[in-house]
């Protein structure tokens, strides 16, 4: 891939970001390839070395807060008309109750995934508080003058133990799986801003 | 290196490689390339950041024929570097704690 195309294509990419952003990235990426080859490296290696379109985009978004990517989205390209505006006054009953219907079902899904890994840990608490009451009763049952029960109170507590501990590990790879999962989440909306007009 | 401690540091690096002299992109990056791996993207963001705190100038400098962006460092850059050192004297003084701590278990 030549300079030209390699650029040209970064802007299609990058199509969605403020056009002023898209235009300094790109001389930027421009001044780069060039002071590349004018250091002798061939024109494909200097863009090599850059990085792949998608991979230079990645990096770009990865950078961006997603606030900026969705102002400049629904900024409008062009002054409305005033039937345009009429109509957005008119249809606002409707279109306002859909946009927060829309924040809010988003909203509802990633409070419900954190909502299992909270409860994920108030199990686990709940079993490491069970551990505590087991071993109590050790010594209620001894002074009761009840050795079976005391036994029994002691393997309890270690089941429980043992339980806390796994279920401890299922938290935390739970936990990492969700913060992960967030993060393409974020980068999927991103991505919904950024890129070839559909 | 652990990604934020290098993240924290990167800031620094680009103002000390054009601490002494004006310079640009490339000229950064080659510079800074035996001690940091440092991507476009990340320059980028760099001096965006570094140009909107003051802590540099950006000028266009035409060049055989095209223009080339040139930055140079400001006061307030300048004194960015010194807080650094400032800083680093206080790491190393817990880089020699935690090392003791290490002794001790030999």
């Amino acid at each position: 891939m030549n300079k030209e195309a390699f650029l040209c294509e970064l802007r299609e990419e990058l199509f969605g970001l403020p056009q002023e952003d898209i235009d300094e990235r790109i001389s930027f990426y421009r001044e780069m390839i060039d002071d590349r080859i004018e250091d002798g490296i061939p024109e494909e290696d200097a863009i090599a070395e850059i990085g792949t379109v998608e991979s230079v985009k990645k990096q770009i978004m990865s950078e961006i807060p997603l606030a900026r990517l969705v102002k400049e989205k629904v900024k409008p390209k062009r002054r409305l008309r005033v039937w345009e505006i009429v109509l957005l006054v008119l249809g606002s009953p409707v279109w306002i109750p859909l946009v927060i219907a829309a924040a809010a079902v988003i909203f509802a899904v990633y409070a419900s995934i954190w909502a299992l890994v909270v409860s994920a840990y108030a199990a686990d608490l709940s079993l490491a508080a069970g551990v505590i009451a087991a071993f109590a009763g050790i010594g209620q049952f001894l002074k009761a003058g009840n050795p079976a029960g005391a036994l029994f109170s002691f393997g309890a507590g270690v089941a429980c133990a043992g339980l806390a501990i796994l279920l401890f590990f299922a938290c935390a790879w739970i936990t990492k799986a969700v913060l992960k999962l967030s993060g393409r989440i974020l980068f999927t909306t991103k991505s919904a801003f950024v890129g070839k007009e559909a | 290196m652990d990604i934020q401690l290098k993240r924290g540091l990167l800031d620094v690096c680009v103002l000390a490689a054009i601490k002494n002299e004006e310079s640009y992109g490339y000229q950064i990056i080659k510079d800074m390339k035996p001690y940091l791996e440092l991507s476009e993207s990340t320059l980028y963001t760099i001096l965006k950041r570094l140009e909107a705190a003051d802590m540099l100038t950006v000028r266009n400098v035409e060049h055989k024929g095209r223009l080339r962006k040139y930055y140079r460092i400001t006061q307030q850059g300048l004194g960015r570097i010194e807080e650094f050192k400032e800083d680093w004297k206080e790491i190393l003084s817990i880089y020699n704690f935690i090392t003791r701590e290490d002794a001790r278990h030999e």
